[in-house]
């Protein structure tokens, strides 16, 4: 019968109350972190620059914070670090992290190459996988950093002793969310986020208004990059233990990229509704895993990934300024600087001529 | 090694460095369709060809047969034929709305997800060869020794960069392709067919793409992600030969195959992977229009 649903134990559990709201907090955390990095990514994308390697980003901070919160290394273990410093400290230091790779990759942008910059990135990520797994006695290769201490586990059972962890781990999530997404609608509605539109709509006219464009790409791109690392940090320490293998392409660029474009690049609120849509899509289908036919349930990560592959190329044709638009700028997101001017003129907020 | 390495690095560069130079689209789903090309060779030259009639016996000491012949064929049609419905079904309704380089990526993007991911469904996530078993290895000189399949790679090589060297710089169409990518309006309005004209270089690049990917398969194994893991190298040699020169693209693959395997003397394995993007940089900040690139 194709609409007999299974009573497994997994659809138990979806419908008792506590079952859903189990999972409905386990969700919420974990999209949390991928909001972030889709905000951060939104950011250096509003000014002008293509980051194909959020993946490296986020396990950048996801390994700084395990080296200097682990515990020495044991036995049979061997990484640098493994301080036992306080998860906050942990936290800053991924962020950091995050933003001296950003440092680091910024040299194509010098060079006023930002196609080049989409190149380099895309294989940063793979780069700091093959390291990590290889090197001797630097992160221990394949096995990876484990036992990472969640966060703020000591405070969490002093405020709310008793009560579920699972809990504060969302409220904490949530409160970074908030602060990201205030922090880049400032920065954005600021003078610096001014010139960075400036920048990214007509880079010349920048630069002749004193502007040194360079600095302020290099800039945006840092931001995003401490960002990304702190949503690593963060991701870590709900995690608890990090390994190459967990910071694939697919989960930690491509999924991303699907948001923003789900959502709307450009503008923050659709990224936040994007984080949720594709987040609720990639972690609710396994739910369901259960009642889909032999042939289909087994390969439910490869449609998961067909599927983000095809909402990205459906919404640029389709719906190129996503879920949530921006104030009729969008189309100039999506062209570049070299290209021939979109064949709609701009529509310009304010009248030319008023009587 | 190295050298073999480099030359399918090579044959994908050029049809990188094409696409990106004429039509201003860098192709990140470039390593995606060769590996297409990879599992169209496999399905043919494997069990399921064979029960199609397709298999054949080897040539001499090469590692296959008419097989890998009817493979490829089968596998340039194929890609040829994605690469182009993908221009039509997407790029050209992309550019026709006026999108440039960073739309064409994140679309590519997209496309390469997709692609990975219907091999999986297909084939699963395994490693497959094209031929089981062990080839032996001749030796020409004292100490140097190469496989006759090597041999064949490094002379399709040459054979492919001379093709592409005649067909742009001794026909019509590679002259109207060298106008396309001058001046796309200019060309328009002395009568090139411009949407012909990136018809052509599509196919062309579709063409390396499927060639690339039967090369790579030959040398090595056969998986989901063969070819979007040399997706930085094939840039790394467009880059480093300068964007849209097919010859520099030839010489940017060798170095950087070569690079990669030379480095392992010096540094651990785990650092190869980042010589492209060390190559990259360097060419960057020291020259940015690469060996052979136009002043932009």
């Amino acid at each position: 019968m194709p609409f007999d649903i299974p009573f497994n134990e997994l659809f138990l559990t979806l419908v008792t109350f506590d079952g859903a709201v189990n999972w409905t907090v386990g969700f919420l955390t974990t999209v949390s972190f991928f909001a972030i990095l889709a905000l951060a990514l939104n950011t250096q994308w509003a000014a002008g620059i293509l980051n194909f390697g959020v993946a490296a980003f986020f396990m950048t901070g996801a390994y700084a914070t395990a080296i200097f919160t682990l515990d020495p290394p044991q036995l049979l273990e061997s990484y640098v670090g493994g301080w036992g410093l306080p998860v906050i400290f942990g936290w800053l230091m991924a962020a950091i992290a995050g933003g001296i790779l950003a440092l680091l990759l910024s040299i194509p942008m010098l060079r006023l190459r930002d196609d080049f910059l989409a190149i380099t990135t895309i294989g940063v990520a793979a780069i700091l996988r093959s390291i990590a797994n290889s090197v001797d006695g630097l992160v221990n290769r394949a096995r990876g950093l484990n036992g990472l201490p969640r966060f703020l586990e000591g405070i969490a059972d002093e405020i709310t002793p008793g009560e579920d962890y699972r809990w504060f781990a969302l409220v904490v999530a949530l409160l970074f969310v908030a602060f990201v997404f205030w922090l880049v609608s400032r920065a954005g509605a600021s003078p610096w986020g001014r010139v960075l539109r400036a920048v990214r709509d007509n880079e010349d006219t920048a630069r002749a208004s004193g502007k040194n464009t360079v600095a302020f790409r290099i800039q945006a791109f840092v931001l995003g990059g401490v960002l990304m690392g702190l949503a690593g940090g963060l991701y870590a320490h709900e995690i608890k233990s990090v390994a190459p293998s967990g910071f694939s392409n697919v989960i930690g660029t491509f999924f991303v990229w699907t948001m923003l474009i789900v959502g709307g690049s450009g503008n923050h609120k659709g990224v936040l509704l994007g984080a949720l849509a594709v987040g609720f899509f990639w972690f609710g289908i396994p739910l369901f895993q259960e009642s889909f036919p032999d042939w289909l349930g087994s390969r439910v990560f490869q449609v998961r990934q067909l599927i983000i592959g095809a909402l990205i190329v459906i919404f640029l044709l389709w719906r190129p300024e996503g879920l949530l638009a921006e104030q009729a700028r969008v189309s100039r997101y999506v062209s570049r600087r070299r290209d021939p001017p979109p064949t709609t003129p701009p529509k310009d907020p304010t009248p030319t001529a008023t009587p | 090694m190295g050298w073999i390495v480099g030359s399918i690095i090579a044959v994908g560069a050029v049809g990188v460095t094409l696409v990106y130079g004429i039509l201003g689209v860098g192709d990140f789903s470039f390593g995606d369709t060769m590996t297409v090309g990879m599992f169209v060779v496999l399905f043919v030259v494997s069990a399921e060809g064979a029960n199609l009639g397709f298999a054949g016996g080897d040539f001499g000491p090469l590692s296959f047969g008419w097989g890998l012949v009817v493979g490829a064929l089968l596998a340039i049609t194929l890609v040829v034929g994605l690469v182009l419905l993908l221009e039509v079904l997407v790029y050209r309704r992309l550019r026709r709305r006026g999108g440039g380089f960073f739309v064409f990526a994140i679309a590519s993007l997209g496309i390469g997800i997709m692609l990975r991911a219907l091999i999986q469904l297909i084939w699963g996530p395994g490693n497959f060869r094209f031929a089981p078993g062990i080839h032996k290895a001749i030796e020409i000189t004292e100490g140097v020794r190469i496989k006759p399949d090597q041999i064949f790679l490094i002379g399709l090589t040459l054979l492919i960069g001379l093709g592409v060297y005649l067909l742009l710089y001794r026909t019509r169409f590679g002259k109207a392709m060298r106008a396309t990518a001058d001046n796309p309006d200019l060309a328009e309005a002395s009568g090139i067919h411009t949407d012909r004209v990136r018809l052509g270089t599509w196919a062309l690049g579709g063409l390396m793409a499927a060639l690339a990917g039967v090369m790579l398969g030959i040398q090595t194994e056969v998986r989901f992600d063969s070819g979007f893991v040399l997706l930085l190298p094939l840039f790394a040699a467009a880059i480093l030969g300068g964007i849209g020169s097919p010859g520099g693209a030839i010489l940017g693959g060798l170095v950087v195959g070569i690079g990669q395997e030379v480095s392992t003397r010096w540094i651990d394995t785990g650092f190869k992977p980042a010589i492209p993007f060390i190559i990259v940089t360097a060419v960057l900040l020291l020259r940015p229009r690469g060996l052979f690139g136009r002043d932009t």
